[in-house]
Order: structure tokens, then C-alpha cells, then sequence
């Protein structure tokens, strides 16, 4: 056979696959969904679990494509025309701007149940192996020879977190005086060495290049990087008072309409809060709510307070006005 | 009015009509040069004027502008020397590899600069091959000043060798034969005969390879660090308006390195064609 032949015939077989595949694929039903950063491998187990449930009972194939990336950023492709079904993102803040352009309900937060969270996280510490410097909670990271890494509160929502979580504690911590506040959190932010502006660039200073003495992150990620760079290197260690963060999921109305998927979207979402589905995301090192999931995971989340944004802080929409706008609180205690 | 009439005609030109040619050169930098840039200058139209000072004024933006322009100036300036060493090689030498080398001058274009900031961050960390033999004698590369400016270094140095390569290959070696049988040293010649035509293209070259790390986001951002005031560059500062949902200030502290790259650029060019003029006796 010359070579023409077989180029042309591979050509026309590569033709018929094509067309073939395309005619299976338009009948399926495409759902996608966009989630942040670190939920890739997350979603990948979860997905073809949905599938096969939704296949048994409705006898329908379909498929879930994902879209990862910064939560923020992923919301601005939602407002610039990325279709997507659901989101499934770690900032309440990033779903409230697509609520704010009309592509979710005004009252998505009671849309499903926990404030539309069907899991959560706190902020954690992973620290190195016999934790030399004796980290137990956020008062021992102000100490003067002490270097920590997280991301940058002005580009990551982990960062927000972490910013939000030391500065709960020293709201306890002063009994709420302003003045010392800020004098810890402006020593906690000098100890910070490299502010990488995700929550994989932190750990990639924390872990690669030796940098820190603390890692700051979700204490999912946390306890995902230790399982996965070696549990005899390093320690986790959850701080005995936190903040509550929140993964807030939501159906993009206008999107899901107007791709036929409501149906579809309205159960995705649904079957997070399923046990099985809860199984799964407490073995990715997240919190739950189903009891009987907690009770068997108990061991692996020590139970500590968790402080709630709104309850110490105000809103959301506060928060990031006072806190992290142009000029706000971190601004001004990163001032020169 | 020769010229006029074979617009004309287009009897001596390759491509179709003037008119045609120059229609379709003319949509084209609409579409992909100038629409995007409006686009920019409409986001500013949001902003009042006194808005728009206070947004590239403020203090941490103004910060990162000394950040960004002071290791950009040092960058360009490194690559202007090595970059006119390596053309002069590449154009005067015949050695095994030569190919070789020539083709790995264009890498960092083609590179993902992203990839290449990871690259840079882990050798120059603490424990990467390069920073544990400079950490102990004293000198920090990553995570400060000098690691932006030897990413910036990285991404233009294409810039001044492909810029200054062609004009050294029209520059025959017989030029330099001239001047030293008429009695020229080697510095003089170099100096007298040899610069003068390299300068144009030397100045352009560096002039891009600034303007380029003014931009530069990808490489950097890894290896910088960016503590506030310090390590952070004027890309990142745009980045950060963005994640506030603030297309209008990102906008404003865009069009400032837009407005410092395009006055560099238009007096390169200005310069260029007064230098040209005067080497050709005042015709050119």
C-alpha cells in the first residue's frame, strides 16, 4: 500500500469516528461543572459515581465535563459566557457575584441545605516532621523566628481564609480590642515568607523548594499533601480554634435552562449531600454533615471551634469591602 | 511621483493593488490590535479622572512600578551585552552546534513563561542546584529583586539577538578587513566602524526586551515572591484588580505600562530614523 493510500484511508476511518462519535455524543446530555483549583481529583471520583446512579434511574447516559481553576476566576468566565450548569465553588463571595448578574437565584444560599455547603473545611497547619518550632495554634506563628506560607489574601480565597482565622483568633484572643489586633496581625503578616497567589503555588514553596516553617491552607489540602509527599515528613497540625469555610454549590439558572440541564443540575447538586457522595468527600479529607459519615470519620477531624464568618466579621460583602477591598484593613497593615 | 504611479499601476509589487493590500492591512490591525486596545481604554471610561490618579498613584501600585521598571532597566541591559555577544558569535564563528544554538535563542518565546518561572524558582530556592552553592556566599536570588529581574532576563533575551543578528550578517567581514588595513585596531575598529551600524538595531532590541518585561507576568510571578512593596510587580497588581471584579482599575494601572512602553517604542523609533538619516549623509 503507498503511502497516500493508507494516509487517505486513515483519514476517511478517522472521518467515520468522528462522525460516529459525534452522533453519540449529541444525544448524551453534557452537564459542566466549575469548581476551584484543588477539586479537580475530588470531582473526578465523584462524577462517574453520579453517573452510574443517574444512568440506573433514568436510564439515561450522560456526561460531566469540569472546569477548574481560581474560584474567582472561574466566576468571571461564568459572567463572560462560560456556559456552565453548576458551580461548585470555596467562596461564597464568587457565587454572590453571579447571583448579583442574575445567572443564579437571588436565594441560592437556601437553595439546598447548610447554607447550599454540602461539605466544609476549616484552615489547618502542616509543619515538618517532629514540628521543631512547636506550632499548636495561631498565637505560637507570630513568634520572631518563625516563617509561614500561605496564599496571597488579595488573589486566593484559602488565603481570605487564613487571613480571617488569625484574626478570629486574636478578636478572642484581645476580647475584641482593635489595637492589639492589628499588631498581631501585622507581626503574622511579616512572617509570612513567599505569598503565592494560589493555594498550589503555597504548597509547592512549602513542600519543593524547603521555604517555611509553616504551611497554611483547608485542612483537606493539608491533610491531602501529607498523605501524598509522605506522613513521616510532616505533621498536621488543626489549630484548637478555626474558621468555618464554607464550598457553596449553586445551579446557574439561566445557564442550565438553557442547555436543558435544570433536571440534571438540581440532582448533581443534590447528590453531594447522598452518604455515599459524603463518604467520598470525607476520604478527600473534607467535613460532612451526614452523622453517620461524621461519626465514622470522627477520628480524622479533631473537633475544635469553628468561628463563622458572618458571625464575627458581618457579612461577606463587608468583610471584603473592609478587609480585603483597595485600601481595606490588609492594605493598610501591609503599609509601609 | 514615480513611486505614485506603480501604487498605481502596481506593475513592480508581488501583491495585488495598493488599495486592496493596504484594506486588508488596515482591518486587520483593527481587529487584532486595535479593538482589543479600545476595549482597555473603554474599561477606563468608567473611571473619572481623579479616580483614575488615585487608582496608578496609590502607594503599593507605585511601589510596584520602581519594582518592575528598576529589573526590567537591569535586565534589558544584561541582555544588551550578552545578547550582542551572542549574535556576534552566532553570525562570526562556524563551530559544531552552532545550529544548535541558534535554534535554542528562540526557546524562551516559544516556552510557556509560566513553565520557565517554575524552572527558575526551584533552581534559585534554597535547596535548588544554584541557590545552595549562592545562599551560602551571601547572595538570594529567588523570592527577591534579583530573581525578577533574572526571569525578566530570561524572557527578552530573544529580543537583542534576533534584532542585532541580521544587521551583523549584512555587515560583511570585509568591512572590518577594510578599516584594520588601513591601519584601524581592533578597538577602533570596532568602535568606529562596526558599532555604528549595530546601534539602531542594538537600542531596538533592548528597548523590546524592556518594554517586554514590563508586561511579563508568568515567569515572575513564581520566583518573586511578591511581598507587598517589595518583591511585587506592576502585572501582579493588575492581576490583583481583577480578582476584586475591578476591570476599571485594572484597566488604569494597564494603561500606565501601555502609555510608558508606547513612549519608549515611538522614541526608539524617532530616534532610529535621525540616526539612519545621519549615517546616510542626511538622504536616507
Amino acid at each position: 500500500m503507498s503511502m497516500p493510500t493508507i494516509f487517505s484511508r486513515s483519514l476517511i476511518a478517522i472521518a467515520l469516528g468522528v462522525t460516529v462519535s459525534g452522533t453519540v455524543t449529541a444525544q448524551e446530555r453534557e452537564l459542566l461543572n466549575s469548581s476551584f483549583d484543588v477539586a479537580r481529583e475530588l470531582f473526578a471520583a465523584i462524577n462517574p459515581e453520579f453517573q452510574a446512579k443517574w444512568q440506573e434511574e433514568h436510564g439515561e447516559e450522560i456526561e460531566i465535563s469540569q472546569s477548574h481553576g481560581g474560584s474567582s476566576a472561574q466566576a468571571r468566565a461564568i459572567l463572560q459566557g462560560l456556559r456552565a450548569d453548576v458551580v461548585t465553588f470555596n467562596q461564597v463571595t464568587d457565587v454572590q457575584v453571579l447571583a448579583d448578574a442574575g445567572l443564579v437565584a437571588e436565594d441560592w444560599q437556601q437553595a439546598f441545605e447548610n447554607n447550599a455547603s454540602p461539605y466544609y473545611s476549616t484552615t489547618a497547619f502542616l509543619v515538618r516532621k517532629g514540628n521543631p518550632k512547636g506550632i499548636e495554634s495561631w498565637d505560637d506563628l507570630v513568634q520572631e523566628d518563625v516563617s509561614m506560607v500561605f496564599p496571597n489574601p488579595k488573589t486566593s480565597g484559602n488565603g481570605r481564609y487564613t487571613y480571617l482565622a488569625a484574626w478570629g483568633f486574636a478578636d478572642n484572643e484581645f476580647d475584641g480590642d482593635e489595637e492589639q489586633i492589628e499588631d498581631f496581625m501585622r507581626t503574622f503578616l511579616a512572617n509570612v515568607a513567599v505569598f503565592d497567589t494560589g493555594g498550589r503555588g503555597a504548597t509547592t514553596s512549602f513542600i519543593e523548594r524547603d521555604i517555611g516553617d509553616v504551611l497554611i491552607s483547608f485542612e483537606s489540602e493539608v491533610n491531602n499533601i501529607r498523605r501524598e509527599y509522605g506522613s513521616d515528613d510532616y505533621e498536621v497540625i488543626v489549630p484548637p480554634i478555626s474558621v468555618l469555610a464554607e464550598f457553596p454549590v449553586a445551579v446557574v439558572e439561566e445557564n442550565a435552562e438553557r442547555n436543558g440541564n435544570s433536571d440534571l443540575a438540581q440532582s448533581y447538586l443534590d447528590y453531594l449531600y447522598t452518604e455515599e457522595a459524603q463518604r467520598q468527600l470525607a476520604g478527600f479529607n473534607y467535613r460532612v454533615h451526614n452523622e453517620a459519615v461524621v461519626a465514622e470519620f470522627a477520628d480524622q477531624f479533631p473537633e475544635i471551634e469553628l468561628l463563622k464568618v458572618e458571625d464575627v466579621f458581618g457579612s461577606w460583602d463587608q468583610v471584603m469591602d473592609t478587609h480585603f477591598g483597595s485600601g481595606g484593613v490588609l492594605d493598610q497593615l501591609q503599609r509601609r | 511621483m514615480s513611486q505614485l504611479a506603480s501604487w498605481r499601476t502596481g506593475s513592480t509589487r508581488v501583491l495585488p493593488g495598493f488599495g486592496l493590500s493596504m484594506g486588508i492591512s488596515v482591518l486587520f490591525i483593527s481587529l487584532v490590535l486595535l479593538l482589543p486596545i479600545t476595549g482597555l481604554f473603554g474599561q477606563l471610561a468608567k473611571l473619572s479622572l481623579a479616580e483614575y490618579w488615585a487608582i496608578i498613584t496609590e502607594g503599593r501600585v507605585v511601589a510596584s512600578y520602581m519594582v518592575t521598571i528598576g529589573a526590567a532597566a537591569v535586565a534589558a541591559l544584561i541582555n544588551a551585552v550578552f545578547g550582542l555577544l551572542l549574535a556576534w558569535v552566532l553570525v562570526r564563528y562556524e563551530f559544531p552546534g552552532k545550529r544548535l544554538l541558534d535554534a535554542l535563542m528562540d526557546l524562551p518565546f516559544a516556552l510557556p513563561t509560566a513553565v520557565a518561572g517554575i524552572t527558575l524558582a526551584t533552581l534559585y530556592a534554597s535547596s535548588g542546584w544554584m541557590g545552595r552553592l549562592l545562599e551560602p556566599l551571601g547572595f538570594q536570588v529567588a523570592y527577591t529583586w534579583v530573581g525578577i529581574a533574572l526571569a525578566m532576563a530570561f524572557t527578552s533575551i530573544p529580543f537583542v539577538v534576533r534584532t542585532v543578528q541580521p544587521v551583523l550578517e549584512d555587515l560583511p567581514i570585509e568591512v572590518d578587513e577594510a578599516a584594520m588595513s588601513l591601519g584601524a585596531t581592533d578597538s577602533v575598529a570596532f568602535r568606529r566602524v562596526i558599532m555604528p551600524h549595530l546601534w539602531p538595531a542594538l537600542v531596538t532590541g533592548t528597548g523590546l526586551a524592556f518594554v517586554r518585561s514590563l508586561g511579563e507576568f508568568g515567569a515572575i510571578i513564581f520566583i518573586a515572591g511578591n511581598m507587598p512593596y517589595e518583591t511585587e510587580i506592576t502585572a501582579l497588581m493588575i492581576f490583583v484588580k481583577l480578582q476584586e471584579y475591578d476591570y476599571a482599575g485594572a484597566s488604569a494601572i494597564a494603561s500606565v505600562v501601555l502609555f510608558v512602553s508606547l513612549a519608549l517604542l515611538l522614541a526608539i523609533n524617532i530616534w532610529q530614523g535621525r540616526f539612519v538619516r545621519r549615517l546616510h549623509g542626511g538622504k536616507g
